[in-house]
């Protein structure tokens, strides 16, 4: 498995002072897959990806990425890098092609080789109407096609993304994955962070961070068939009334209210779990159908992250 | 290598283009300060009012009289019929210095031991105090008096500024004041600037070296520094008449001794300040003591001794030195090789200092 790996890393920590900020993840991420980051601000996922592309010196723990160990090859792997940072880092008083042609020299292609391929990119990302305006005028969608098209002018091998969408409207951001899916296609590995479910969803494998730590991992659909929670939906006319039934008892990780619906995740050692919340509601006296359903990725970000604090704990 | 290099001093060149105000000070600081200097500022006084009574009336004392006004430092005002009248113009303020020629002025010329004419002088302004007791150790000019006491001739040639104007003292230190002023301060602010915007996470991440980035970010300056320096010679040449008496070239190689030692301290700067605002603080507080303790303001060997040795950290204390040399005495950079290799080590320490710091800011 791990000479397919783009990225293998062990025990990866990173601490600032007395901050935690990443404590001992173990990854490993296959090569032309999407992986997905998902967690709350603050879960550390900035600080991995940093470490990843050798921004940061990890304080313990190793990483490999494309076969370089980090952060002593750094220099090697740039050129197999592309990274887009989580907020926009190209020049905003450059115009879009005087962006591209300076990244396009940085990364050392030559004159007609750099032009044809910032014409590919410009084709790819319809970026020709705004060829020669200032990247500062741009919507928050343009700038992050203009930031993708940098971003993979050298054609690395791996892309790292660190929320990319986070300053997008919903149109652009389906069209922004539709391209990732146009590049892992062609071959390229690409790491994405994010605290969009549905965003999440897309990805071909998921590791949930949470305080510093990897708290769940695998692929999406698994992580919500496997999940260690019992699911229940309650449909009440009065949900607070439910709401309040419901409220004390143990067994109960979370409640959260969706409209007139009431999603409840319960521990998984509950024996009868639907049965509980019936009878629990008929108590108190409160109109309701009680109904098993699937998990939701939100479901697995909560069970993984929220049970620790919960209100259950 | 190259590409690199070139790449960043193309983007660096474009967005200052852009950078209206910024590119407006590159111009605009140097021109607004020699005219400051030049003009305002005037540390030799000349001009001064003062009006006279003549209670002699005799042709030497007209003589006289004809003498103190064409040195410059005093415009005549109408004449006063009294003494008391004269004062009384000094203390409304009307007049800055009274000249008395007593009625025996013809004997009291021949005798070398009586005041042959009294000052009066308004004391409020410490200034034309001066200016006008300098004017009052002038022994009788060569037409009033013969019999004058050799070697008190009041010597108004001053060597290499004749005309002791504070225009030709000025003007070549002034260009290492702006140089010092801008090219500190633009070093610094485009480095951090990059920081600031977050383009420098990006930079990092590509295949740039720190040493490319600085090289690519300063040479534009560089450039930008001969430019302002050029100007300012140019204005002060055309508008104040200092002389070049030195050579051209040689003027260019002290500056840009300079303007290197000048862009190493922007870029120690840069290294520790996190905002633009941080950096135009540090640069400011490097300023201050430049110009004053340069011997740009003050002369060099009057200060007391630690403040000389502090001085000697400040570049332009030795590119005063230096330019002061080229433009005003015409001397040869060769004999200016202390202050040149004290330059030059300046800009050695400070380069050090700024890769060690540079590669460790980008953790």
């Amino acid at each position: 498995m791990s000479e397919d790996a783009a990225i293998v890393a062990r025990g990866l920590t990173r601490r600032f002072g007395r901050l935690v900020a990443v404590d001992g993840v173990d990854l490993t991420i296959p090569r032309a897959r999407i992986f997905g980051f998902l967690g709350p601000n603050g879960s550390g996922k900035s600080t991995t990806i940093r470490m990843l592309c050798g921004l940061l010196l990890p304080s313990a723990g190793t990483v490999d990425v494309l076969g370089c160990r980090m952060p002593q090859d750094a220099e090697q792997l740039r050129r197999k890098l592309g990274y887009m940072t989580q907020r926009f880092s190209l020049w905003d008083d450059l115009t879009v092609l005087e962006n591209l042609e300076f990244m396009g020299q940085v990364f050392g292609l030559s004159g007609g080789d750099r032009r044809r391929r910032i014409g590919a990119r410009v084709e790819e990302y319809s970026l020709g109407p705004l060829l020669a305006q200032r990247v500062g005028t741009m919507s928050g969608g343009q700038r992050q096609r203009l930031a993708l098209a940098a971003a993979t002018l050298h054609e690395p091998e791996l892309l790292l993304l660190d929320e990319p969408t986070s300053a997008v409207d919903p149109q652009s951001r389906r069209d922004f994955w539709e391209s990732l899916f146009g590049l892992v296609n062609r071959g390229i590995t690409i790491l994405v962070s994010t605290h969009y479910m549905d965003e999440a969803e897309r990805c071909h494998r998921l590791a949930i961070l949470a305080e510093g730590r990897l708290v769940a991992e695998g692929v999406p659909q698994d992580l919500m068939r496997d999940i260690a929670a019992a699911v229940i939906e309650v449909e009440a006319a009065d949900a607070a009334a439910a709401r309040r039934a419901l409220a004390g008892d143990e067994a109960i990780r979370s409640v959260a209210q969706l409209g007139l619906r009431l999603h409840v995740l319960l521990d998984p050692s509950v024996e009868a779990p639907e049965a509980r919340i019936r009878e629990r509601l008929r108590t108190a006296g409160v109109e309701a159908s009680v109904e098993a359903v699937g998990a939701s990725l939100e479901d697995v970000f909560v069970a993984a992250t929220g049970f620790r604090n919960g209100p259950g704990h | 290598m190259l590409q690199r290099i070139f790449a960043v001093m193309q983007k660096e060149v474009r967005q200052l283009a852009r950078d209206r105000i910024t590119f407006a000070l590159i111009v605009g600081i140097p021109l607004m300060e020699i005219l400051l200097f030049g003009y305002a500022i005037n540390f030799d006084v000349r001009g001064l009012r003062a009006a006279v009574v003549d209670q002699a009336g005799t042709s030497m004392s007209r003589a006289l009289v004809g003498d103190l006004q064409a040195t410059g430092v005093i415009v005549l005002q109408p004449p006063s019929p009294s003494v008391e009248d004269l004062r009384r113009r000094i203390n409304s303020g009307h007049l800055s210095v009274g000249i008395v020629i007593p009625a025996d002025f013809e004997r009291r010329r021949l005798e070398s031991d009586m005041p042959a004419v009294q000052l009066l002088v308004d004391g409020s302004e410490p200034m034309i105090d001066g200016i006008a007791r300098s004017l009052a150790s002038t022994p009788l000019p060569s037409r009033a008096g013969l019999q004058h006491p050799p070697g008190r001739f009041f010597e108004i040639y001053t060597e290499f500024n004749p005309e002791r104007r504070t225009a030709v003292q000025v003007v070549p230190a002034l260009i290492g004041v702006i140089l010092n002023m801008t090219m500190v301060i633009f070093t610094a602010a485009a480095i951090v600037r990059e920081r600031e915007r977050g383009n420098l996470e990006l930079l990092i991440t590509t295949p740039v070296s720190s040493g490319e980035l600085m090289t690519g970010k300063l040479l534009p300056y560089v450039f930008i520094g001969l430019v302002q320096a050029t100007l300012v010679l140019v204005v002060g040449m055309w508008i104040f008449d200092v002389p070049l008496n030195g050579s051209l070239a040689q003027f260019y190689l002290a500056a840009a001794l300079f303007i290197a030692s000048t862009l190493t301290l922007g870029l120690v700067i840069s290294t520790f300040a996190a905002t633009q605002l941080q950096a135009f603080q540090i640069a400011f507080m490097t300023m201050l003591p430049s110009i004053l303790m340069s011997g740009f303001v003050f002369p060099f060997d009057g200060m007391p001794k630690p403040a000389q040795w502090f001085a000697q950290l400040l570049p332009l204390t030795h590119f005063v030195d230096m330019v002061r040399g080229v433009i005003l005495r015409g001397a040869p950079l060769v004999d200016l090789k202390v202050q040149a290799a004290k330059l030059l080590a300046f800009f050695v320490v400070a380069l050090l200092i700024a890769t060690r710091r540079f590669h460790k800011s980008l953790d």
